[in-house]
């Protein structure tokens, strides 16, 4: 019984962070379509950011995470105008441009980290919070959840009820539709992969004093992104969100009683059964050719 | 088809002149560029393989892990019941055939991105299933003590007589593949590629002639698993990964996808660049990062157009940009 309690606390937090990197790729895919197979590797950028600034050069949490935020938005704008931009025609060229971009990170990462051991950062904020005598969640972990839940608070409400967002919106269901309407695509195109950088940035920054932080970090969190953005329908925001929350639980569960590597084994298979029963996710609408 | 007589003097001359410098390369090489020879050798089928799968427009991210399949196969044969090569290598080659078989009816259900994801997906599940089953599979650190055969008082360890065998091996899978392409079932493929709404309405069963590739290009994937594990000795998880898919897709995407020996050139330029840059270490990957995203920037059509462009840049000869299909 604790250990169920403890392990749906762990899968909501773990759940929001899957969150903030699933929901860029989303973004991404949806108003680009393209698929960014280095978002892992922003996520890496981010966490080695913190480990460098942070653990390295003594800079605070907070500010070390601004600055990852900001570097990986840059990364991700870089990545749009000289890579996804010129290849718009060919989804598949975007793809392969992005594994380019994923092999180029991993090497910068090995070149300012060295080749040695997985790095570790020490949490910044120290104690635990007790809710019950069982139930005790380190403040890392509270802090991480609630950045978390602000972060997709503040994209839902930026979708929802901004100009901007409406217009992504309309850029993401109809690319040519939204052009007639006076919508500037490349712009919108931008603000996408920005936001979805920085979300990835922000990702890696919480995760680092959480993880082991080594250049090949990325694969476990693309892998993770892919099962989340299936599951939860392919153009749907809050669909990944939820999706993001219910396969953490199920990982966390799976990992407990089973381990890690059946854990994932079985995202991956209810990620091919979902593609086959209902390819448009569990909050996605079916597009008629 | 051109039903050409390819006989000709000229055609005959060049394909001796081939096949003596294909004979003569490894006795030029040190020992360890006569390994890098058999696996470059290995890899042209691979990446042809890999081609036909491609073939109807469908981009799999499954054909490592397919190799590494028959790499299992074959090393699990080895070693539980004493196997030889010229055994084993049909098994890897069905094996894999087998597990395609199989996946078709998920993944053949998908196109385009969620093929690509699903097949992904597919793959990686595979993959963990030889971690996780560190009894059968031996884990992380995979299979190892698997031996090249001996026949005839031929000792397959040494590097030259078993490249004349990979050599020979490949040789006829690449005949075999190319035949496949230019029969009405390589046509047909093509068809569902360029215009797969025609193509059904006349009657072709898109879904039977996609299976068809993915199962065949397994199989020929297999093989090649099940030959290079016989030479390198041992075959592991991470060697059959995402990693080595992008290597693949690199190799065919450089070369250029729309003629049969596009693939083969790119394997064989990028292994030999990659050879050149070996001094740079850790570099290595971000180089070949850097190389395909200008291939896919400047050189959409690959190394194999570069001929054809130089020709329409002279104003001899036709544009580069032809559709596939008029070479036939």
């Amino acid at each position: 019984m604790e250990l169920f309690l403890l392990s749906i606390v762990n899968g909501l937090i773990q759940g929001g962070f899957f969150a903030l990197f699933a929901v860029g790729l989303v973004l991404i895919f949806g108003v680009m379509g393209v698929v960014n197979f280095a978002h892992g590797e922003l996520v890496m950028v981010g966490a080695f950011t913190i480990w460098l600034l942070h653990a390295q050069y003594g800079l605070g949490y907070i500010p070390a995470i601004m600055v990852a935020i900001i570097l990986v938005t840059i990364i991700g704008l870089l990545m749009e105008r000289f890579l996804f931009r010129p290849t718009r025609s060919d989804p598949l060229a975007g793809l392969i441009c992005s594994i380019g971009v994923l092999f180029i990170l991993q090497v910068a990462a090995t070149l300012v980290g060295g080749d040695g051991p997985s790095k570790q950062v020490p949490p910044p904020f120290e104690g635990t919070l007790v809710l019950f005598e069982f139930l005790r969640i380190p403040y890392q972990r509270v802090f991480s959840l609630l950045i978390s839940v602000t972060a997709l608070g503040t994209l839902w409400f930026f979708l929802t009820r901004s100009k901007f967002g409406w217009a992504l919106r309309a850029v993401a269901q109809d690319r040519e539709a939204a052009s007639l309407q006076g919508i500037n695509s490349n712009r919108i195109s931008i603000i996408a992969i920005g936001v979805g950088a920085a979300l990835a940035g922000l990702a890696g920054g919480l995760v680092a004093p959480l993880t082991n932080i080594n250049p090949h970090m990325g694969h476990n969190v693309i892998i993770t992104a892919f099962i989340v953005t299936i599951v939860g329908g392919v153009g749907s925001l809050l669909g990944a969100v939820l999706a993001a929350v219910l396969y953490a639980m199920l990982h966390t569960f799976m990992t407990v009683y089973f381990g890690g590597t059946i854990a994932t084994i079985c995202g991956l298979i209810l990620m091919v059964v979902v593609l086959i029963v209902k390819p448009s996710g569990i909050m996605g609408v079916r597009v008629s050719e | 088809m051109n039903k050409k007589n390819i006989l000709t003097v000229q055609n005959v001359v060049w394909a001796a002149i081939l096949l003596a410098a294909l004979l003569a390369t490894p006795h030029f090489l040190k020992f360890y560029h006569q390994d890098l020879l058999i696996y470059l050798t290995i890899n042209v089928l691979v990446v042809c393989s890999y081609r036909l799968v491609t073939l109807t427009g469908e981009w799999s991210l499954i054909h490592a892990v397919m190799m590494g399949v028959g790499a299992y196969t074959a090393s699990l044969l080895f070693i539980h019941f004493g196997l030889d090569m010229w055994f084993t290598l049909p098994f890897a080659g069905g094996a894999a055939a087998l597990i395609a078989a199989l996946l078709c009816f998920p993944l053949l259900r998908m196109t385009q991105f969620y093929f690509l994801i699903g097949s992904f997906a597919a793959g990686e599940a595979i993959r963990l299933t030889w971690i996780e089953f560190v009894g059968v599979f031996g884990g992380t650190g995979g299979l190892r003590g698997v031996e090249a055969p001996i026949l005839w008082g031929i000792d397959f360890i040494d590097p030259i007589p078993y490249y004349y065998l990979s050599l020979f091996i490949v040789s006829v899978c690449l005949f075999i593949l190319y035949r496949i392409e230019n029969s009405r079932v390589g046509l047909t493929l093509h068809a569902i590629h360029w215009k797969a709404p025609l193509a059904e309405s006349v009657g072709v069963n898109a879904w039977r002639y996609r299976a068809l590739a993915f199962i065949v290009g397994s199989f020929f994937v297999g093989l090649a698993g099940g030959l290079k594990v016989h030479y390198l000795g041992s075959v592991s998880p991470n060697q059959m990964g995402i990693g080595f898919m992008v290597f693949i897709l690199i190799w065919v995407i450089v070369g250029g996808y729309n003629k049969f020996y596009g693939p083969i050139i790119g394997v064989i330029v990028l292994t030999v660049f990659d050879e050149s840059i070996r001094t740079f270490e850790v570099l290595r990957p971000a180089i070949y990062g850097a190389v395909l995203i200008l291939s896919v920037l400047f050189l959409p059509l690959g190394l194999e157009s570069i001929p054809g462009r130089l020709r329409s840049w002279f104003g001899v000869g036709s544009t580069p940009h032809e559709p596939p299909l008029t070479d036939q």
